[in-house]
């Protein structure tokens, strides 16, 4: 065991994190921690685009982009954060040009830009191009750039570190977190003025997800153990067009380029429910309408998928614009796109909740402005909240680099008139307890068949469609699964590399992901964005424009409600 | 349908030496060989270890020697093999537990090359200009995922533990022929050496290894092209 001293400790390195820690490099004596290395971050996987208002294409604002923010995420989008988000979008595009990444270029040398869902002209008037793009693995091109600037920064990085525990001063100060070092066993205290958590998302609590392996949710579990509140965790998008089966991401951007979803009668049902805007409707809807087509019986050969068609584009667009995505339909399916289409069905994919955070990523206490001191968040780990009950898609990139820099400048500043709060008393007391007991507990239950079980419970009752028939049911089997977690046990006794000790300390981890999201859905009884309640199918700005806030007392879970920011735009229905 | 999986383990806290194992599983022709690992550690043997995170072949977490060859577990599906497929982990690398492998040195060379747009000070409020055909210069380059396949792949890396290693040039490549970057001359003086390019014996290995189809090979032919005719 060892101890070490930072100003600041960023855990996770995917793109919030790698743009705090390169705000901050140089400047001021910090660590990224992953259990990873980090060009393995989820960001890597994300493929379409990054949204600025650069008018590069044809003519733009932020201010448009802001409003197609807002109404995608069904006005319940903080608009204050909504105006950083897509002015800062703008700056944030350049200086990651600027750093080098590969974007897709006009004949003139400028960014190019494509068209993505829920992104429009004139406040909704027809589809824009705004998303900047590099081929269809923008995120790869974003983590690799942002992770070399890291080396060009000298970043101190910990490499396959899991995080543990959050640790707090006794007058309740961030002040470090506990860590096993994944390749010796060892566990660690790492104390430092100020924490930023940015550990992606839980994709992994339902069955079919285009989520990592290692999106597993730690990064909202450990510190909701610890008190700190999670907000809008009902929120929860589903991607429309995940591989079938699979789960595989393949993005947007098809259908940005054209693709078009077929049912099994091969109509082009997108049209029938958003005229306007078709397949490039938002993604809770069109998610939406794949459920309503199945349920109808028009599944493919009266199964559950339906197909996304690229056949009718040019084979040379598909190859200079979606060549990953096409290579996975290839690799998976044994199918080529440029003449059959491929069968898709929504996957989880974002979780638009998270750790409430104010406009420079400090956490908030509670449904007052008050921040934690020296605990920060940011990208899908935080909940600002820009994405509102329904991310648009692109959004995210520009998230994690625009408040992954805020943290960070913010983490600075901090760090410079900051002491170093003391640590608690025995820092590693009940991390050490939860990996001994993990280690030694007797196995009369594997692990898999309580994480399998989890799954399939979430995905049938707390995804696309729910009700209250639904979640009470998915509640009660989450302390079922809780006790069968509690009589779980590992095989991998040892201290090396024990990723079955990993995967079991991410289980719990993931139940308690599980455990927020329903709770939060049970509580919101409207439809709001990616929260379709079966029970209360419209919106109710009554009693629900406000966001949720769920807290651990001693007492059991708390939910309090905390009002929504709005600037420039009144709620309205909202049309495609 | 029944699958023999024969898989290479080792256990510094227990073994001595590597021993293989062999699990036979009831897998789909279409499911990936990462699939038959979890299989494994999920329902067999817990202790089996090995890498893994995004599962569809963009993160670079699972390289390992499948039968003889460098592929992505993950990007691999069983009915590429026989009934019987052998695993074992990266050549070349110290293991740390069965198929999983120190990535110290890989990650060393990837940093010896400089790998970050070297360039002066950007235009304010715009971006560089860089034209598409610019861009496509180097764009192959830009796939790598870091997964050492090709590395380990290279019989010269076997050998030499100085040489930078395939994946190293790739990435040095990558910048080199970026019309942005102006740290061509420094990168080059790095690779124009007996641990750099012309440590190469053109085996193209690495090229049949990248799950990105990366042109590794002539990439690498690309930068001794370029320190002969002192031109990018």
């Amino acid at each position: 065991m060892a101890y070490f001293k930072y100003d600041a400790i960023i855990v996770g390195a995917g793109g919030a994190g790698l743009m705090a820690a390169i705000q901050m490099a140089g400047k001021a004596n910090i660590a990224v921690v992953s259990k990873l290395y980090p060009t393995r971050s989820h960001t890597g996987a994300a493929q379409g685009g990054i949204s600025a208002a650069l008018g590069n294409v044809e003519e733009d604002h932020w201010q448009w982009h802001m409003f197609d923010t807002v109404k995608g995420g069904d006005y319940i989008v903080d608009q204050d954060a909504a105006e950083v988000l897509t002015r800062d979008a703008i700056d944030a595009v350049l200086e990651l040009e600027h750093m080098g990444l590969p974007f897709n270029r006009l004949p003139d040398g400028r960014i190019d830009q494509r068209r993505f869902g829920g992104h429009t002209r004139n406040f909704g008037e027809a589809p824009v191009k705004r998303a900047c793009y590099a081929a269809d693995r923008t995120g790869h091109m974003i983590l690799q750039t942002l992770y070399q600037q890291g080396i060009k920064h000298q970043v101190n990085f910990l490499d396959e570190f899991q995080m543990l525990d959050l640790l707090f001063s006794d007058d309740g100060r961030a002040c470090g977190i506990v860590a096993l070092e994944i390749r010796t066993g060892e566990i660690h205290t790492i104390h430092a003025k100020c924490v930023l958590l940015a550990t992606g998302g839980f994709g992994r609590i339902f069955s079919v997800t285009s989520n990592a392996m290692a999106g597993t949710g730690d990064g909202f579990a450990i510190p909701f153990r610890r008190g700190v509140p999670l907000m809008d965790m009902e929120f929860y998008q589903f991607h429309p067009t995940g591989i079938y089966k699979f789960g595989i991401l393949l993005s947007e951007a098809a259908r940005g380029e054209g693709g078009i979803l077929r049912n099994g009668l091969g109509e082009a049902f997108a049209e029938r429910y958003a005229p306007t805007l078709k397949d490039l409707a938002p993604r809770d809807m069109v998610s939406r309408f794949i459920y309503q087509e199945i349920k109808e019986g028009r599944g493919v050969d009266g199964k559950d998928y339906v197909y996304l068609d690229l056949s009718h584009l040019p084979d040379e667009l598909i190859d200079a614009k979606l060549p990953d995505i096409t290579d996975f339909a290839r690799t998976y399916l044994g199918i080529e796109p440029k003449t059959d289409p491929m069968p898709i069905q929504p996957t989880a994919h974002y979780a638009m909740g998270g750790i409430p955070t104010d406009l420079e990523g400090r956490v908030l206490r509670d449904a007052s402005a008050a921040t934690i001191t020296g605990l920060y968040s940011a990208g899908e780990n935080a909940c600002v909240s820009v994405h509102g009950a329904n991310r648009l898609g692109t959004n995210s990139l520009v998230d994690l680099v625009v408040f992954g820099r805020r943290a960070g400048r913010h983490m600075l500043d901090f760090v410079r008139h900051s002491d170093l709060p003391a640590l608690p008393v025995d820092p590693e007391f009940l991390a050490r307890a939860e990996v001994s007991d993990l280690l030694s507990r007797p196995k009369q239950e594997a692990m898999a068949d309580v994480r399998r079980d989890l799954q399939v419970m979430m995905m049938d009752k707390a995804s696309v469609v729910r009700s209250a028939e639904s979640l009470t049911a998915a509640k009660a089997g989450l302390v079922e699964l809780r006790s069968r977690y509690a009589r779980a046990g590992i095989d991998d006794h040892g201290t090396t590399f024990n990723t079955d000790l990993m995967e079991a300390f991410e289980l719990g981890a993931m139940l308690d992901c599980a455990e927020a999201v329903v709770e939060g859905a049970l509580a919101r009884q409207e439809s709001r964005g990616a929260h379709y309640r079966e029970d209360f199918p419209t919106r109710d700005d009554v009693n629900w424009l406000k966001h949720t806030m769920l807290r651990k007392t001693s007492g059991g879970l708390e939910l309090t409600k905390k009002s929504v920011s709005i600037t420039e735009f009144q709620p309205k229905e909202r049309k495609y | 349908m029944d699958y023999v999986f024969r898989i290479k383990r080792y256990d510094p806290d227990v073994d001595v030496k590597p021993h293989f194992e062999e699990y036979t599983l009831d897998l789909a022709p279409t499911d990936r060989v990462l699939d038959g690992l979890n299989e494994i550690k999920w329902h067999h043997d817990g202790t089996l270890t090995y890498r893994r995170s995004c599962a569809h072949g963009v993160c670079g977490s699972d390289a390992m020697r499948i039968n003889g060859r460098n592929y992505l577990a993950c990007k691999t599906l069983m009915k590429e093999f026989g009934k019987k497929i052998t695993l074992e982990p990266l050549v070349g690398f110290r293991v740390i537990k069965d198929l999983v492998v120190d990535m110290e040195d890989f990650f060393a060379g990837y940093r010896s090359i400089k790998p970050y747009l070297i360039a002066g000070e950007a235009p304010a409020g715009a971006e560089r200009r860089q034209t598409p055909e610019e861009l496509a210069r180097y764009e192959g380059a830009t796939k790598c995922i870091l997964c050492a396949a090709c590395t380990s792949s290279c019989p010269i890396t076997w050998a030499n533990e100085t040489f930078v290693g395939p994946a190293a040039i790739v990435n040095a490549a990558r910048f080199i022929y970026d019309s942005r970057d102006e740290g061509a001359a420094e990168r080059l003086r790095i690779l124009n050496t007996n641990t750099g390019v012309w440590r190469c014996r053109t085996v193209f290995n690495c090229t049949e290894a990248c799950p990105r189809d990366i042109e590794v090979t002539n990439t690498i032919e690309d930068v001794k092209r370029t320190l002969l005719l002192e031109q990018v």
